[in-house]
């Protein structure tokens, strides 16, 4: 059978299965719509925030980057597990205890403060936004490429399928589909990894080929990866090359990002006990190691194989998938030397980089671009994001693989996607309405509300994966570093002080994000060209200067906190008693 | 001091110790061994793997999940120490 074909029915089958779970789960409550009842088995949260968290940055676009980063990849991989240990030390048993259904609603009730509980709206509503562009696009992508439709069709298919299980199934409805695609999105990524590892190594767990000789020489894969890579001008694979405090405040902003995401703690709310909520945070992790673990791997083959197909071999003689990407505009190549030959260097091809494609051919077919060649000898432009979607082509494998890496790219950004929405729902029908605007209204209203809230936030998504704006990628700093900055240093000290007060997490939260924000805004869009360490403060880049700002955090609010007065008597209960699980008997 | 008081106390002195010493090896872990230390422990080589870059990539992702797994037997024989056990 065609891939064409076989993706129809393999991605058809995956959206029945969603759509089913997603009749079947429909929340009749708020407490179902925000947080499943708190009935959600501690092994099913696992699955379902790691595909919550598990993004189509995480399937399609990280492995490939790491790729071509080598060892700077490590930020990535460490940045985005290692937030897991901070969450379930520091957060999530305390939160889970205390109960309720959002981030705002601790901030606001342990800093007994509307205003607290505003700015943590603020700041989750922009995180969310930030993050489902991303996914909307990816949806789009994903569809345009593998099932031949527009990209805009493909927002609006994806659309039309969060919305029937976020709006009608609300938490509930999105933690049961989401175990589903984890399942769907983590087989998917396995199966061409460990086929590629056996075809180059000969050893069947990815995790293990990667340090093992490669089949057709005696050396390792990583020692030739190093070679060939020098050989063309690249730095090795396993070395360095930005700064280590660079490298150092980059993990631990996102780390410490991820532990501060809405839409990640909030899945602590839906296990029954605190017990519940330690265990499941390590099921996630465990369930998120898996394909973090695998990802590093696909990385090493995926550039060792390219540069062996592609490098000094006549464009006449390259594989299909290779002219197949080339055509949807994610390769280029450039005759420099006009010999006909591909020649693989370091450096851009092009000037300004990314190819824009005239509609013209070259003489050997190739398709021509519009830039200007640079001065190097590379000739090859090539997108970062094909290193996991064309390796299965790359490794010659059967077409049902390839139908599947689809199915399972569209499972991790739907998942994802359905996460944020569900946050953003709930910070404007909870934490905005209820709690802050129109106490008044019913449960019935209220759950309405967050339906409509829900419906609105996924039409404003779809819009953003439509036109998207061109500052998605360079506000993915943001996210993180807002997180690290805002909501993790005012949850931490919430739980670990018990003398923090209104005064010094507002102000700490402010300052945090106002650094922050100021930092990443000033580098990205005000002066980009003064980007580069020599301007940064400590030579420190905008992705990680989150760290700084969470220092600030903690610092500001300890000092303000320690000169006003402290916290009414009622707060040193509610912390006494999220401090302690089960019911307070002393 | 009451006895509700002293068990409070101690049942939280407890807690904080045990996530201090996880937290301290979560950083060894990572941001030692992956970054500080990397070019020192780059020297050794186990298999395939400059033992810096195993610790970055995949060893450290490794003692994540095993650490969380530690918090979570030691917080239960702790509640069940305490009586607060949820079961």
């Amino acid at each position: 059978m065609d891939v064409q074909l076989l993706t129809y029915i393999i991605v058809g089958a995956a959206f029945a299965l969603y759509i089913a779970i997603a009749l079947w789960s429909r929340a009749s409550s708020t407490g179902e719509f925000y947080v499943a009842g708190g009935g959600v088995h501690p092994i099913a949260n696992g699955m379902a925030t790691a595909a919550d968290w598990m993004s189509a940055a995480s399937f399609i676009s990280m492995a490939g980057i790491i790729s071509f980063m080598g060892r700077d990849g490590s930020v990535y991989l460490m940045g985005w597990t290692g937030g897991y240990v901070l969450l379930a030390l520091l957060l999530a048993p305390y939160l889970r205890k205390f109960g309720k259904f959002t981030v705002p609603d601790f901030i606001g009730d342990r800093y007994y403060s509307n205003i607290a509980r505003l700015v943590a709206v603020i700041c989750l509503i922009f995180i969310s936004f930030t993050y489902i562009a991303g996914q909307m696009r990816g949806v789009g992508i994903v569809f345009s490429r593998f099932l031949e439709v527009d990209i805009n069709t493909g927002v609006i298919i994806g659309m039309a399928i969060v919305f029937i299980y976020a709006v009608l199934g609300g938490m509930k409805g999105i933690t049961y589909t989401q175990v589903a695609q984890y399942c769907v999105l983590i087989f998917a990524y396995m199966v061409p990894a460990i086929f590629i590892s056996i075809l180059m190594t000969g050893n069947p767990i990815p995790q293990l080929g990667f340090g093992s000789k490669l089949l057709t020489e005696d050396i390792y894969l990583l020692d030739k990866l190093n070679l060939v890579l020098n050989d063309i001008g690249f730095n090795s694979y396993t070395d360095f090359s930005k700064s280590k405090i660079d490298i150092f405040c980059i993990t631990a902003a996102l780390m410490i990002g991820t532990a501060g995401l809405p839409h990640v703690i909030v899945r602590f709310f839906t296990v029954p006990r605190v017990k519940d909520a330690r265990t499941s945070a390590g099921w996630a992790l465990l369930f998120i190691a898996i394909l973090y673990l695998t990802a590093p791997a696909v990385s090493s083959f995926a550039r060792l194989n390219f540069i062996n197909t592609v490098d000094n071999t006549a464009y006449t003689d390259t594989p299909n998938w290779f002219k197949n990407w080339e055509d949807i505009g994610l390769i280029s190549w450039t005759d420099k030397n006009k010999d006909g030959i591909i020649q693989y260097r370091s450096g851009n091809a092009l000037e300004k980089n990314k190819p824009q494609f005239t509609s013209e051919r070259g003489q050997y077919n190739q398709r021509l671009v519009l830039n200007n060649p640079t001065s190097n000898t590379n000739e090859i432009y090539i997108d970062r994001d094909i290193m996991v979607l064309a390796n299965p082509e790359i490794a010659k494998l059967p077409n049902w693989v390839i139908a599947l890496v689809a199915a399972g790219a569209l499972a991790a950004a739907l998942s994802t996607a359905a996460g944020l929405l569900l946050v953003i729902s709930s910070a404007v029908s909870h934490d905005l309405m209820k709690k802050t605007l129109k106490p008044s209204i019913t449960e019935k209203q209220e759950l309405l509300l967050a339906r409509l809230s829900a419906a609105t936030a996924i039409i404003i998504a779809g819009i953003f994966g439509i036109y998207p704006p061109a500052f998605v990628a360079q506000v993915v700093a943001f996210a993180f570093g807002l997180a690290a900055a805002s909501i993790f240093p005012a949850i931490v000290m919430g739980i670990f002080s018990k003398r923090m007060n209104q005064y010094g997490a507002i102000s700490g939260m402010l300052s945090g994000l106002i650094f922050t924000a100021t930092y990443i805004v000033f580098f990205k869009f005000i002066s980009p060209e003064y980007n580069t360490s020599e301007y940064w403060l400590f030579g420190i880049s905008p992705e990680g200067i989150g760290v700084i700002g969470m220092a600030i955090n903690f610092l500001v609010a300890i000092i303000i906190s320690s000169i006003t007065k402290p916290p009414p008597i009622e707060v040193y209960e509610i912390v006494d008693n999220i401090r302690m699980p089960g019911e307070n008997k002393w | 001091m009451n006895k509700e008081k002293i068990n409070k106390y101690s049942y939280w002195k407890a807690n904080l110790k045990i996530v201090s010493i996880l937290l301290s090896i979560w950083f060894i872990s990572s941001f030692g061994a992956g970054i500080i230390f990397s070019d020192f422990l780059d020297k050794i080589k186990i298999g395939g793997f400059e033992l810096g870059f195993w610790f970055a990539q995949q060893g450290s992702i490794i003692i994540f999940v095993l650490l969380i797994v530690i918090y979570c037997f030691l917080m239960n024989r702790l509640d069940k120490k305490f009586e607060v056990s949820e079961d």
